[in-house]
């Protein structure tokens, strides 16, 4: 057993873990955390299989954006674990089916003797991973990447008209009219003669006392 | 050693690499730590100063003991755990604050060969650790299990995922021009004098990078997450003691790890300004020095942002500038003035 191993065992045992508990936890803001858990590790362990653009990308997306937004509403939300548990036992049967299914599925794919690797090809020297895969998306795969990209921009613009009601009776303020103020339109200078008449000087009796 | 050799028998390679990495990685955590810690009287000197104040001036010959006994008054402290919070990620969030602040050095390049890990992808595993950043933040204002704390963190995530997109484009240019994710590769991309750092050909992007680091780290003028007058202190509010200088040190170590990178992307790195003089690290700190400076200089002068000025300079002004300069230099890739931004 060589050293990488043991850090796949590591990560691998971590993964396991974090994924079992996101569906076993209580609180959902824990199971967000866990979720973040097993793609943290899920990145080290394509980082051993040295793709390491796709384990920073995991990382950059998932981590740093996705489930930050989804911590977000998460944490608004006033959710009631009781009424979310209720009908778990009726569910069972079918989720149970479905899960069977999927991993029924996955055996298949897996003992498939044709989709076995074998030995990877020892990469050369100055290899970079990012820079191959930019040039297989840029060239070979260039329409599929740019159809990829143009659906998720439809969802964003679709996502948006949904959501977007106008509401009467919001105020909202209009930025660039708040630039445009200048100092006249809030202030006036008025002009004063600086100095005041000094009044009058006391009575000299009072002096002396 | 023999005996070391014995115990480990055919690790012994792998438990020698381990702890050679072990102590270079404290090697450079701890001048950090340092560089953190004079951070702090630096900023409280140059303010004072240019408030016309004299600043700490106590403690040791011109206050430079100051953060020595700051640190031993924050260890002292008791750590106040809220009944009504969450108390294992109430510990796991400056923790979580502080360390990507670290880990994010693993890749930063000091000198020509003095890196801890010359990766191929640098940029990009250091956009992913600032990116993690946000969680310390998150976690913090939720655990708390205080309305304040949790607006707090709730406005400093908003902010730092806004202004991650416009610092992520700012970076796409300066790969453009250097070809490659390597810091190392980027400053060497610099070579020749001042007249070739990529500030000059990125300059809008390098204006961008800044202000959106600023905006990143929470520092004033962007400080709304901790905005002492409407939330008191934000995400740390219910922090104490040593909890709450973790959250400190995590601020000053993200600061100086964005002005480490915008002078390794932007401002040539280690190399010497002019031909004539020779390349040396002390050209890098320097120029973090003044990096650091202007962090200072803001906080001294910008009275604070709305909120939704915030958010709209972010998304309304900063991603447009990006994406045309972005374009702006593909363009001009393709003409004969390509030289202009290698």
């Amino acid at each position: 057993m060589v050293f990488t191993d043991i850090v796949f065992y590591v990560l691998a045992a971590i993964l396991l873990f974090s994924g079992i508990r996101v569906i076993t936890t209580r609180n959902p803001v824990h199971a967000a955390l866990f979720l973040v858990l097993a793609f943290f590790t899920a990145a080290g362990i394509w980082l051993l299989l040295q793709a390491e653009f796709l384990a920073i990308a995991l990382i950059l997306v998932y981590v740093g954006a996705v489930m930050v937004l989804f911590l977000f509403v998460v944490m608004m939300l006033d959710i009631n674990l009781d009424k979310l548990r209720e009908g778990f036992w009726e569910y069972l049967p079918m989720a149970g089916f479905i899960g069977l299914l999927m991993i029924v599925e996955m055996t298949m794919v897996l003992a498939d003797k044709n989709l076995h690797p074998g030995q990877a090809a020892e990469a050369p020297v100055n290899y970079s991973n990012t820079a191959t895969l930019g040039r297989v998306l840029y060239t070979d795969y260039l329409l599929p990447f740019e159809l990829a990209a143009v659906v998720l921009l439809v969802a964003m613009v679709a996502a948006i008209v949904l959501t977007l009601r106008e509401r009467r009776d919001s105020k909202s303020m209009n930025p660039s009219e708040q630039v445009r103020v200048k100092r006249n339109d809030r202030l006036r200078i008025v002009s004063m003669p600086a100095e005041v008449e000094a009044p009058e000087p006391a009575p000299a009796a009072e002096e002396k006392k | 050693m023999q005996f070391f050799s014995g115990l480990f028998g055919s690790y012994w390679a792998d438990v020698q690499l381990v702890v050679w990495t072990l102590i270079k990685i404290v090697a450079i955590v701890l001048p950090l730590m340092i560089c953190v810690a004079y951070l702090t009287l630096a900023e409280r000197k140059v303010i004072g100063f240019m408030q016309v104040r004299i600043g700490p001036n106590r403690v040791g010959y011109w206050g430079l003991l100051q953060p020595l006994a700051d640190g031993l008054k924050l260890l002292f402290k008791e750590i106040i755990l809220p009944t009504a919070s969450n108390k294992t990620l109430f510990f796991i969030g400056p923790i979580l604050a502080i360390a990507p602040a670290f880990a994010a050095w693993a890749v930063v390049p000091f000198d020509a060969t003095l890196v801890l890990a010359n990766i191929d992808a640098g940029l990009l595993y250091i956009l992913a650790m600032t990116s993690v950043a946000v969680y310390g933040v998150i976690i913090a204002g939720w655990a708390s299990n205080s309305k304040y704390a949790f607006l707090g963190s709730l406005r400093s995530a908003a902010q730092i995922v806004s202004y991650e997109i416009a610092m992520g484009f700012t970076l796409v240019g300066v790969l453009m021009c250097a070809n490659s994710l390597n810091l190392g590769k980027i400053v060497m991309g610099q070579e020749g004098g001042f007249w070739h750092w990529y500030f000059l050909p990125l300059f809008p992007l390098f204006v961008v990078y800044f202000i959106s680091a600023v905006a990143e780290t929470n520092r004033a003028p962007f400080d709304v997450a901790e905005g002492e007058s409407e939330i008191v202190a934000g995400f740390h509010v219910e922090y104490s003691g040593m909890a709450f200088a973790v959250f400190f040190l995590a601020e000053y170590a993200n600061m100086i790890l964005v002005s480490m990178l915008a002078v390794l992307m932007f401002l040539g790195g280690w190399l010497s300004p002019v031909p004539f003089l020779p390349d040396s690290i002390l050209w890098l700190l320097v120029k973090v020095a003044f990096m650091l400076f202007l962090f200072l200089w803001f906080r001294a002068t910008f009275p604070r942002y709305r909120y939704d000025q915030i958010m709209r300079l972010g998304w309304k002004v900063f991603i447009p500038i990006t994406l045309v300069w972005i374009i702006v230099v593909a363009a001009m890739m393709q003409t004969q003035w390509a030289y202009l931004f290698h």
